[in-house]
């Protein structure tokens, strides 16, 4: 379980660090998300990863130990709604600077042949 | 000291509101509405900010906790000196720009005033918060509020910037997140107060993770803040900016240079154990570095825009690599340069479009902007010719000009001479060995803010002539009264400051010695009384 998510996390992590430094702002975006997910997973990997663990037992005081932390997965929540929106509001930034430009590299311009 | 009066959490709510309701306003027709509104709205936050500061010069700690749910199961505010001079200095910030932009700029395109609202909900509630993860859900509120402020007006300039400024932050963004886990995942907390009280029984072999995070969380704040080599985005953003949104941006630097200072003094500070002290060589060389850089870019900059963008980094880079240091005294110097530079880099966005107006690479902008919006141009023009001209303009404008370099590069007499003489008197002479040798960061410090109030004073000098002297064929710009008496208004408060320097002063050396010990604010917000026999009794 640990090794499957830290494969998962470092590939995305990378796959998203490799296409922020693209020159087209598509592949920017698609990279900035890759980089979110991983992130997410990160978070949920820093409350410690058990499989199968309740938040709450109903009628049952328990020990603490035995239950999964509630407390990543609130954070996990407000992260990804977050960057929902601002790659949505890149999203919209990304077409107006096609739209200006002309062209859809990152500089607003090709560079020079 | 919990519980608290009910008005810490107006700076939060108020903005909230304003900028709801403006929504539902919004369009050409209510627009004379919406605009009192904001500054209705601004002003009433200035109050509040004031009542606050007076609240807490009397050395008294507001904790207010959310949902009365004691920290650090709940969430707090908490109001210190420190949060209540940012709060203060945001919002005088805020009023100066919202009053600017009046004169023209709020019509350059929709929802000025609701992202401005929100702007200020942000800042005010990154000042306020006492836990990392709402510092992180604040943070990510002004930015998205930047974001739309930074392309007010449109143009390509503006899109180009606004892009990398996008992409730079929510890059950051994702660092903080990761940072924030890495600290809760150690320490199992992520109420600042309880973290500071916790990093000291860190365990050996988890401190490496804990300081990893630290230092993953610190990089997204030094970005925000412009520490070399993080800030190349920034002078270009900030050119490029409407002025009343670079004016309010001067403080946005500031929200991370806050944090930094605020963390690295409540987290590793002198109490902290093994950690205590981490990243202070860093914050110290970082800095000056930051210092040099921006001097070098005021040197090498031919706009008057760009000029302001690089005194914005050598203002952080002062505070940071006093924060570097670590000493009572410099740290209040540094408060002290902090209030008065923001302002003074704040007055001179403003003042630089005034200046650019009957100039070309000025009138370029203007024309960008309008060129996208068309219509609203002759309207503009029709009304401009019945608002109030100033006689005296090139006059006026040549005054403030001299007022904003005198405090950006630091020179007698205005407040920029005295923060810096407070910060270099305190680092030669410090408080652990008087009499005893300067030590070298003291000289570092001392070579390098001259060497850029140096470069400060010619680079601005320079665009001075440019402007007033050297220009044969231009036009004397149409100023109204309301667009300059903003600029008069936080000049006004650097003079202020400079003739009350010993009341500002012992309010900053209050707020350094309690941020030097920590230990207060750990009590005061954990709430010991009660919290703390709670735990004794489940023991």
């Amino acid at each position: 379980m640990e090794l499957v998510l830290a494969i998962g996390i470092g590939t995305l992590a990378a796959s998203g660090v490799w296409l922020i430094l693209r020159p087209r702002t598509f592949q920017v975006i698609v990279g900035l998300s890759l980089l979110s997910y991983s992130v997410n997973l990160f978070i949920v990997a820093m409350g410690r990863v058990r499989s199968g663990a309740p938040v709450l037992n109903a009628k049952e005081v328990g020990d603490a130990g035995s239950f999964a932390d509630p407390l990543p997965q609130a954070l996990v929540l407000t992260a990804i709604v977050i960057s929902f929106a601002t790659t949505a509001l890149f999203l919209v930034v990304l077409l107006a600077s096609r739209g200006l430009a002309g062209t859809d590299h990152v500089d607003g311009q090709e560079p020079e042949a | 000291m919990s519980g608290g009066s009910g008005l810490v959490i107006a700076p939060i709510l108020l903005p909230l509101l304003t900028g709801a309701g403006m929504l539902l306003l919004n369009g050409e027709r209510h627009r004379s509405i919406v605009a009192g509104l904001n500054v209705g709205a601004t002003i009433a936050l200035v109050c509040i900010a004031t009542l606050l500061l007076g609240v807490s010069a009397a050395g008294t700690r507001d904790v207010y906790q959310l949902g009365n749910w004691h920290a650090p199961f709940g969430i707090v505010l908490v109001l210190d000196r420190l949060s209540a001079l940012m709060l203060l200095l945001t919002n005088v910030l805020a009023l100066a720009s919202v009053v600017y932009s009046l004169a023209r700029w709020h019509r350059a395109g929709a929802h000025f005033h609701s992202l401005f609202q929100f702007l200020l909900m942000g800042l005010n509630g990154a000042f306020l918060t006492g836990d990392l993860f709402n510092l992180f859900v604040f943070f990510e509120l002004l930015l998205a509020a930047s974001y739309g402020l930074l392309l007010h007006g449109s143009g390509l300039a503006r899109v180009k910037a606004g892009l990398h400024y996008i992409v730079i932050n929510l890059a950051a963004s994702l660092l903080f997140l990761i940072g924030v886990s890495l600290i809760y995942g150690v320490t199992g907390t992520l109420n600042m107060a309880d973290l500071a009280a916790r990093v000291p029984a860190v365990a050996a072999e988890s401190r490496g993770l804990l300081e990893a995070g630290a230092g993953v969380l610190a990089v997204a704040f030094l970005l925000k803040a412009g520490m070399w080599p993080l800030n190349f985005w920034l002078p270009t953003a900030y050119a490029a900016a409407s002025p009343p949104v670079a004016s309010i941006f001067a403080i946005m630097t500031k929200v991370g240079v806050y944090v930094v200072l605020r963390l690295s003094l409540l987290l590793f500070g002198d109490d902290a154990g093994a950690s205590a002290g981490f990243g202070q060589e860093w914050l110290l060389w970082g800095g000056l570095a930051t210092i040099l850089f921006g001097a070098i870019g005021t040197l090498a900059s031919q706009d008057t825009a760009r000029l302001g963008g690089f005194s914005v980094l050598i203002s952080s880079g002062t505070v940071l690599a006093a924060t570097g240091i670590r000493q009572v005294g410099v740290t209040s110097g540094a408060l002290f340069y902090l209030v008065s530079s923001t302002l003074g880099i704040s007055a001179f966005f403003l003042l630089v479009e005034l200046i650019e107006r009957g100039r070309e690479p000025g009138a370029d902008m203007i024309a960008v902007t309008r060129e996208a919006y068309g219509e609203a141009d002759e309207a503009d023009e029709a009304e401009e010719e019945v608002g109030i001209t100033i006689v005296a303009t090139m006059g006026l404008l040549g005054i403030a000009f001299i007022g904003c370099a005198l405090v950006i590069a630091g020179l007698p007499p205005l407040s920029g001479f005295i923060a810096k003489f407070a910060l270099l008197a305190a680092a030669l002479h410090p408080a652990d060995h008087p009499g005893g040798a300067i030590p070298g960061n003291g000289w570092a410090l001392l070579a390098v803010l001259v060497l850029s109030g140096f470069a400060t004073l010619v680079a601005t000098a320079r665009a001075g002539i440019r402007i007033f002297w050297a220009s044969l064929d231009r036009t004397v710009p149409r100023v109204r009264v309301i667009e300059m008496a903003p600029i008069m208004f936080l000049l006004f408060i650097c003079a202020a400051q400079t003739v009350l320097a010993g009341p500002v002063m012992r309010f900053m050396q209050a707020t350094a010695q309690s941020l030097h010990a920590p230990a207060g604010y750990v009590s005061d917000v954990l709430d010991n009384g009660a919290w703390g026999s709670r735990q004794a009794e489940g023991k």
